[in-house]
């Protein structure tokens, strides 16, 4: 096999790993849209705000310190303790359900029935809001996440396509962990809505409100329920993306990057987001990897640089001529 | 009649299970509902009927907590109700059906009878999760009973045929599955022949009776149209401008005369 090829095919492979890590933010989308017709903007920085405070909690960090420093004129910054990591997840979990539950209080309860545009108007203000609690709270400078996730270059696979093609991938194993829980959550979360009682009801307020209200729903506990999965959901993929890069404030901005994804695979598909994700990943690797190579260049005349930073969104775009319901959304059926 | 009555078909109807008393319901300055009383008894097919705009939807709407009344009492099974919301009343066996069906259009017929039974379920999400045995023993009963809900109403064709996809007419029933399936103390009609054809209807009709003969259930049911009503109802509330004109078997209703000027319109003036 040519060295080009086995760079493509490597290439190929990375954005795979990197498509599942989009399709991670793409998945609470697609819960909170399912159940409530809400384009959530601020599943990023819910992301964001997780993976803040999963650090902050396990290093002991004082919540809102600079603040309580400066009115009280202290010089706080940690507790004198440090949180084992299993304890940290599950208070930052609280946390997040917590937060699923202020959304529920102070904010869709005030807004049933109002239009969709309103609702995506108030997740943007939710989501500065967060940003501006996330900062007050934890501090602005970048944060390593400290959990044992397995990361640098998986030696099995190098050393095993070595052996097959003279050339060893380079796969990270962050990006396979990722991959892993990813398949685990769309699996998880496929069963618990087919199959059991809550899934229904939440099935149930997704399509109907008034009918789920007569058989005995409650909106409010479905939403609560939906926005506490969407904030675990956004806890694994801030976490998965702070391992990756550091625990900053840009991390709120992948939810520009799930957008494309939510076009492709389709607001209300969980399959959808996934396979979405994939294609978006190896899409753009696969044609950085070929416009920029030397023989492109020979051919056309010309070779294209950076073209990750767009290529998502023609793609997208693409799709929304074409099938706007995206690759597994719900067939719009406009019934006259 | 506080203690029942029976019908000359020969049927025993019992207590009050609900009972309306001096009800107004306001939208601003508009008067939906003004100052009416009426009760429903085990057991009986009780139909409100008027003209459109009389305020029959708002009655329904009041009954099952989507509308709570400025003043009047309501009392289920004799006691006062407080205001609740309308999945609370839902799980009290108030089930419902709506006038323009409110299916949940992505889900299979056999998943939406299956919602019916929401109010039964006693495990919850976490002991779901975690013991697989009575959540499982439990899907198995209500499924028992869904299943008995499907075969009356002759509708195992379609179990798993997503119900946005079925016609006008199985919709309907559908939607009557899901509240049978809910075992109601009380079940609410909201217009279940409105847009059916004669042979729709009488289907409809035979479905309604069939309900009420085989479980006993007490039944309220709305309709504009007076022939089939009378037909099949025990006791008929009859509103215009919401305001209560009329209340009786049909054959009393049939000559009232404020209720044949309301249907034949005749200037109050």
């Amino acid at each position: 096999m040519s060295d080009q090829l086995l760079y493509g095919i490597e290439a190929a492979i990375n954005g795979l790993m990197t498509g599942v890590m989009y399709s991670l933010v793409a998945l609470g989308f697609v819960l909170i849209f399912k159940a409530s017709g809400i384009f959530n903007y601020a599943q990023g920085v819910m992301a964001l705000f997780g993976a803040l405070t999963l650090v902050g909690i396990q290093s002991g960090q004082v919540p809102f310190s600079h603040l309580i420093n400066a009115v009280f004129g202290t010089k706080i910054h940690h507790f004198s303790w440090e949180v084992p990591a299993v304890a940290a997840i599950l208070l930052t979990i609280g946390v997040m359900i917590l937060f699923a539950w202020m959304v529920e209080r102070f904010l869709l309860k005030h807004l049933v029935n109002q239009e969709p545009i309103i609702l995506f108007m108030a997740t943007i203000g939710l989501a500065y809001f967060m940003e501006g609690v996330g900062d007050l709270m934890w501090g602005s400078d970048i944060k390593k996440i400290d959990l044992p996730i397995p990361q640098g270059i998986n030696e099995t696979i190098d050393s095993l396509t070595y052996d097959w093609f003279g050339y060893g991938f380079y796969i990270d194993n962050l990006d396979i962990t990722a991959a892993i829980i990813a398949v685990f959550l769309v699996v998880a979360l496929t069963i618990f809505s087919q199959y059991s009682t809550t899934g229904r009801a939440l099935r149930a307020v997704a399509d109907d409100h008034q009918a789920a209200l007569s058989v005995g729903i409650s909106l409010r506990s479905i939403w609560v329920i939906v926005w506490s999965i969407a904030g675990f959901i956004a806890l694994v993929a801030g976490v998965m993306w702070g391992a990756k890069s550091g625990v900053q404030f840009s991390l709120s901005l992948i939810t520009l990057k799930a957008l494309p994804v939510l076009m492709l695979g389709g607001f209300t598909s969980i399959p959808g987001a996934i396979i979405g994700g994939m294609i978006i990943g190896v899409g753009e690797k696969v044609f950085e990897f070929v416009v920029s190579s030397s023989w492109f260049g020979d051919a056309m005349g010309f070779t294209m640089n950076a073209t990750e930073n767009w290529f998502a969104y023609v793609l997208a775009l693409l799709f929304l001529v074409f099938r706007p319901q995206g690759l597994f959304g719900d067939k719009i059926i406009e019934r006259v | 009649m506080s203690d029942g009555y029976v019908t000359p078909d020969g049927r025993t109807i019992g207590e009050k299970v609900l009972e309306m008393r001096n009800i107004t319901l306001r939208f601003g300055g508009v008067v939906a509902i003004k100052d009416i009383s009426f009760d429903i008894r085990e057991g009986e097919i009780r139909a409100i009927i008027g003209p459109n705009g009389a305020g029959k939807s708002s009655m329904l709407n009041v009954i099952n907590g989507f509308y709570h009344p400025q003043e009047g009492e309501i009392l289920f099974h004799g006691e006062v109700r407080k205001p609740m919301k309308p999945y609370q009343i839902a799980k009290q066996g108030i089930a419902r059906t709506f006038q323009n069906i409110a299916l949940f259009k992505g889900m299979s017929t056999l998943d939406n009878i299956m919602t019916g039974r929401f109010n039964h379920m006693k495990t919850n999400m976490l002991s779901q999760m975690i013991w697989k045995g009575p959540a499982a023993r439990e899907e198995q009963e209500n499924r028992e009973i869904v299943e008995k809900v499907i075969d009356f109403l002759e509708i195992q064709a379609i179990r798993k045929t997503p119900v946005g996809a079925l016609p006008y007419g199985l919709q309907k029933r559908v939607e009557l599955g899901r509240a049978l399936a809910a075992q109601p103390k009380l079940l609410l009609l909201d217009e279940p022949m409105a847009g059916m054809n004669v042979e729709e209807k009488e289907d409809m009709s035979r479905f309604i009776l069939d309900v009420n003969d085989e479980f006993g259930t007490t039944i309220t049911l709305i309709e504009h149209d007076m022939g089939v009503v009378m037909d099949i109802s025990d006791r008929v509330v009859v509103m215009d401008y919401g305001k209560k004109i009329g209340d009786g078997t049909p054959d009393e209703v049939r000559n009232n005369q404020a209720v044949i000027d309301a249907y034949l319109g005749v200037d109050h003036g």
